[in-house]
């Protein structure tokens, strides 16, 4: 049973500098909402930013992680 | 893996994000959606008054199949406009609410205005759906 911080460490282990904020959205253990903020993002469209996190995940998405909600972005000061 | 020729179902979800400017699979229908996810993305095309189709992935678990292998996405609801896959609910409601989605919408339903959605897509049961 995957849980918030083992999502959150790999997420930060697969996308370098990237940060992430995990959340378990309904105490089950397979519904997890996640907030993921790297340079790595850059350039990237919203689907090619979720993609490089669902990637990690692989078929574990739809399977044991019955739902990975994202919200991606780039570090705040690339905004303007 | 079965190659496209012998892949009906493939080949049906093929045409039928070819042949509908916006179309959206999702759990169960517009009006009785299966899940929260669905429900949402639904919500947010209605807004709009969006003209779409829907096709509930539920009734055969290889229309789930093989949307994800065409399409690379893990996860349902699945958004597609002009062909191209826009995302699921998280990015379809962040579009909806910086009002990308508004303008996505408007600027594929001006090209597309005085073409039908119609679509002979019997095989995965499609509706249309009328704002």
């Amino acid at each position: 049973m995957p849980d918030a911080a083992t999502i959150k460490a790999r997420i930060e282990a697969a996308i370098p500098g990237a940060q992430a904020e995990v959340e378990d959205w309904t105490g089950g253990g397979d519904h997890f909402r996640a907030t993921v903020v790297a340079d790595a993002f850059a350039g990237l469209s919203r689907i090619q930013q979720h993609r490089l996190v669902y990637e990690i995940f692989g078929a574990e998405i739809g399977g044991p992680i019955h739902a990975l909600s994202l919200k991606t972005h780039q570090p705040v000061r690339n905004h303007s | 893996m079965t190659d496209q020729h012998d892949n009906p179902i493939r080949q049906a979800v093929a045409d039928a994000i070819a042949s509908n400017d916006v179309i959206l699979f999702m759990k169960g229908t517009p009006e009785a959606p299966a899940c929260g996810f669905s429900a949402r993305t639904v919500g947010a095309l209605q807004a709009l008054d969006t003209r779409f189709a829907a096709v509930d992935i539920l009734p055969d678990p290889r229309i789930r199949q093989e949307l994800t292998a065409l399409s690379q996405w893990p996860t349902i609801p699945q958004l597609f406009v002009g062909g191209e896959l826009v995302g699921g609910c998280d990015i379809v409601t962040e579009m909806f609410e910086s009002g990308e989605l508004a303008e996505l919408l408007g600027a594929d339903a001006q090209a597309h205005a005085s073409e039908p959605a119609v679509t002979d897509g019997a095989a995965l049961q499609i509706e249309n759906r009328l704002s």
